[in-house]
């Protein structure tokens, strides 16, 4: 019961159609940050389909996306996985207490060679 | 008022175990019109139609009714009943209380009391029938096939078989088309240009079939039997009927940069060329933006050494008007542009090629003389990755590629794969695919034996991104098998680009008025039973212009194209449809509006002197070509005058047919 | 309102064009797939053929239901014409309260010529929601009468 209510969130937040995927794996193939992964682009869009969204939730992979959007770009059948990968996000991170990053976090991320607009980006990505 | 006669069929127990037929007969004796009713066991039997035929005569009968069967049964048969008793077929009307009733309903009061209304219908709709004649047009025996690949030329070949007379209008200088350009063909490997040449070399013989070769199709009018054709015939500046096709300009011209089409842009040629060996016409052209003489005024030197004096500066176009019967679309396809792929590196490295362009790398007339070389430096390749399905499959609001499958892409790469392991054992070859498509005959087994005889590395999962390094290709990939993406580095990459119609089948669909789907495509008349006609009488469709297919496809839909343009052609005159629409110029306002619905362009409009009551003068009115109609009715509904009327099922035949329901 | 009359059945004019829906009547018949008697086919060469005037003429001289079937989308014998008839339709039928006409009195369906089981439970669901809805009002006619 849960699990549907939650994929129809996540479906409604993304606008994704994961029917529209016709398991090319384009999206997987593109990917920058595949190898850090535990469920890659492509198992994102047949395990929302298939409502598996808890072990979604529960990995690490939804803060290895880059957000940088290649798997939309060329996907061929415009399914937009990245979006989906960030509507699982959101879900996570919109609940009490899961932010992913605290701002205590922070002064140990700083480097001269991390951009701070980086650190203003994932503040925004990872809480709520 | 037509005096009617209503005749009532038993069908044996199939109409009378439900309906008192005897019961139908006298009901409606009291319609008004009605004559003569009676029944018989089976009116669609000799004695039955001499029944229907004695009483024609008898009573001066004007408008028959059958309560019989289904129309689409035996309404001809009773047509033609009347016709050889001195009735006009047309004033016969089929009441439907088999199919439409006996068979459904089990309560024969019931059934009785609703065939007794279907009759009543049938009554008051021949009430308002007319006579109808059906005209007829001459039909002119020559056939225009538009392109001059393998599709055109099978069909050319077949109707010129038959003993008419065949135009083909080519617009590159050579007929042969894509089939030309390939190297061999799958699944049996032979080699392409062995088995078309000698067809293309009968094309050019059969002094039935006369090749216009770059030339382009200007404009059509008229319709089926006898349509016009007006075919602009560009300047060649080479005189075809002088050159020998020896080839001396070809090696004399100074300027030598311009792209060969012929193998796909991978190597130049000069100004004036003949595109290949065995082209036909076998006849030098000159390309106008790329010549010294015309750019300069100062070159000339084909025209010094042409011993045969063909070489024509001032050859001007010139555009031939000629009639033809039936026109068949042969328009071919291209491959799409793989530029717009960005992530395939196709821009960014000449390494990286088109299946066409591949199919020109391997072949032996190639511009590499057949050898597998890289295009940028002519090292050869170790390692290559094929990727399938590029700009196929795209859903409809993705911002680039086709929607659909272009079907001939699994195989010629299965083929390719096959080829370069067979010459090149030592090259190791990938491809990447999301299904691979083998239904055809002998197709699955060509696919295995490229996986299993000569080891070509299958990958279940598309490319994402190919790029240049260290002046090789890298390659990242996903393999949805062994979930895992792998990165490959090769030395070239083919990329099994969708293919898509030839870029001028819209205009020539235009022209013909001949329908299209939205990928541009040619639509055929019924998907199923009509597949190489064209809704629009008279034009028929032949090869990849209506849809994705390979070459034994592609002949045998030229073959079956050919059969109906020599039905067609076989025929001295066209007896039309004559149920078909009829415009009153007296109310036609000349809005333009069944112009607009027309799927058949049969609409024109002209100035015509009207005399009527409320009227008097020249206007400009609908003119229906009854030659072209179909008898749709779409027009009579968007008429706003309510002038435009369909003869056979006009407003009020309809109409009545309400009221006697509604009764 | 109507009077209740306890024999009364609907009448229902079902325009069927030639090429598919009427084919899908005469295979419903030959495969004896029953449905109401009260329903009356007419059959006009194409769905496109259906002026919405016929429509309002069957309310006006007494139908109980009016219910047009084509080729299914894409199919049209003459390509195009079942899309003219849906946004026809689609116009007359957003007119029908209007009028003082149930909507539920009037349909288009798809029928193809294979279709025989299609059409009869069509035609079933419709009679039946037409003798739910009971009589009809006629429209009236208020041209002057000679």
């Amino acid at each position: 019961m849960e699990d549907k209510y939650l994929s129809e969130q996540i479906l409604r937040m993304s606008g994704v159609n994961p029917k529209k995927c016709m398991k090319c794996g384009k999206c997987s193939a593109t990917c920058p940050a595949y190898d850090e992964m535990e469920y890659h682009p492509h198992q994102f869009v047949t395990m929302v389909q298939k409502g598996r969204i808890e072990e979604l939730m529960n990995s690490k992979s939804i803060y290895m996306c880059l957000s940088c959007f290649a798997c939309l770009e060329r996907c061929p059948r415009n399914v937009e996985p990245a979006k989906l990968i960030e509507a699982v996000r959101l879900a996570v991170v919109r609940q009490q207490g899961m932010n992913h990053m605290k701002p205590d976090d922070v002064p140990a991320l700083l480097n001269s060679d991390l951009p701070q607009q980086a650190i203003v980006t994932a503040m925004r990505k990872y809480n709520k | 008022m037509h005096r009617i006669g209503v005749f009532v069929c038993w069908c044996g127990s199939n109409i009378a175990a439900t309906v008192d037929v005897k019961r139908v007969a006298e009901a409606v004796k009291s319609e008004p019109g009605v004559v003569f009713s009676t029944d018989y066991q089976y009116m669609c039997s000799e004695n039955g139609q001499a029944t229907i035929r004695n009483a024609i005569k008898e009573y001066k009968l004007d408008g028959i009714v059958v309560c019989s069967c289904s129309p689409r049964m035996h309404e001809a048969t009773f047509r033609k009943t009347a016709l050889t008793a001195g009735l006009n077929p047309y004033m016969v009307e089929i009441a439907n209380i088999r199919e439409q009733c006996s068979w459904i309903h089990k309560d024969m009061p019931e059934g009785t009391e609703k065939a007794i209304i279907l009759a009543r219908a049938a009554i008051a709709k021949v009430q308002r029938n007319a006579p109808l004649v059906a005209g007829s047009s001459p039909v002119t025996k020559r056939a225009l096939v538009i392109g001059g690949g393998i599709a055109g030329i099978q069909t050319a070949l077949d109707v010129a078989e038959a003993g008419y007379e065949v135009d083909i209008v080519e617009k590159s200088p050579t007929i042969g088309g894509r089939m030309a350009q390939l190297d061999k063909t799958f699944p049996t490997l032979d080699c392409a240009a062995c088995i078309l040449t000698p067809k293309m070399v009968d094309a050019s013989q059969n002094e039935k079939i006369n090749l216009i070769t770059y030339a382009e199709l200007e404009s059509v009018s008229g319709f089926v039997g006898n349509f016009t054709a007006k075919i602009r015939k560009k300047a060649r500046y080479v005189d075809e009927d002088k050159c020998t096709g020896c080839g001396v300009c070809t090696e004399k011209c100074p300027s030598r940069k311009g792209l060969n089409e012929f193998n796909m842009g991978l190597n130049t040629r000069g100004a004036v060329y003949i595109p290949f060996a065995q082209a036909i016409p076998n006849v030098a052209v000159i390309d106008k933006n790329q010549c010294l003489h015309f750019r300069t005024g100062k070159c000339g030197l084909c025209e010094k050494n042409c011993s045969a004096g063909a070489i024509k500066f001032d050859q001007t176009e010139e555009i031939l008007e000629r009639q033809y019967g039936a026109i068949i679309v042969a328009t071919g396809f291209k491959p799409i542009d793989a530029s717009a792929f960005d992530e395939y590196a196709y821009c960014q490295s000449k390494d990286v090629v088109t299946s066409l362009e591949f199919e020109r790398l391997m072949n032996a007339a190639g511009p590499s003389k057949g050898t597998l070389v890289c295009p940028s430096d002519g090292r050869h390749p170790k390692e290559i990755v094929f990727v399938q399905c590029v700009g196929s499959r795209c859903s409809s609001d993705a911002s680039k590629g086709k929607e659909y499958c272009s079907k001939i892409c699994c195989m010629y790469t299965a083929k390719h794969a096959m080829l370069v392991r067979e010459k090149y054992p030592d090259v190791k070859v990938h491809v990447f695919y999301i299904d691979v498509r083998t239904p055809g005959k002998n197709f699955d087994e060509f696919y295995r034996r490229a996986v299993e005889q000569y080891d070509v590395d299958y990958i279940k999962g598309q490319v994402g991104k190919v790029s240049v390094e260290n002046g090789r290709l890298h390659v990242q990939g996903s393999n949805l098998i062994d979930n895992e993406q792998v990165h490959i580095d090769c030395d070239m990459v083919v990329l099994a680009t969708a293919i898509e119609p030839d870029p001028t089948a819209r205009s020539i669909g235009t022209m013909l008025t001949a329908s299209m789907d939205t990928n541009d495509f040619f639509t055929e008349a019924h998907p199923k039973l009509r597949p190489v006609e064209s809704p629009t009488a008279g034009v028929f469709l032949s090869g990849v212009c209506q849809g994705p297919k390979d070459i034994p496809e592609t002949v045998a839909q030229a073959s079956a194209a050919a059969a109906k343009v020599i039905g067609l052609l076989s025929k001295d005159s066209l007896t039309c449809n004559p149920c078909v629409a009829h415009s009153d110029p007296l109310l036609c306002n000349g809005c333009s509006q069944c112009e607009n619905v027309c799927p058949y362009g049969a609409i024109s409009y002209e100035d015509r002197e009207v005399r009527g009551p409320e009227f008097r003068g020249v206007k400009r009115v609908a003119v229906v070509n009854e030659a072209v109609c179909q008898g749709c009715g779409a027009c009579t509904v968007t008429c706003p005058s309510t002038a435009m009327d369909l003869k056979g099922f006009s407003n009020e035949q309809i109409m009545s047919e309400v009221d006697a329901i509604c009764r | 309102m109507p009077v209740k009359n306890e024999n009364w059945t609907p009448t229902i004019v079902a325009f069927c064009c030639n090429w598919c829906s009427y084919a899908g009547a005469d295979l419903a018949g030959s495969s004896r797939l029953s449905y109401p008697a009260n329903v009356k086919i007419i059959r006009i060469p194409c769905s496109c053929r259906l002026n919405p005037l016929f429509v309002l003429r069957a309310f006006q001289r007494g139908a109980d239901g009016v219910i047009l079937c084509g080729c299914h989308p894409g199919d049209c014998h003459y390509t195009t014409g079942n899309y003219y008839a849906r946004r026809r339709m689609t116009l007359l039928f957003s007119m029908l309260d209007y009028l003082g006409i149930d909507r539920r009195r009037t349909r288009v369906e798809w029928v193809s010529a294979a279709e025989g089981a299609k059409f009869s439970a069509t035609m079933n669901d419709f009679a039946k929601t037409i003798t739910e809805l009971g009589e009809n009002k006629k429209l009236g006619d208020l041209r002057c009468k000679e």
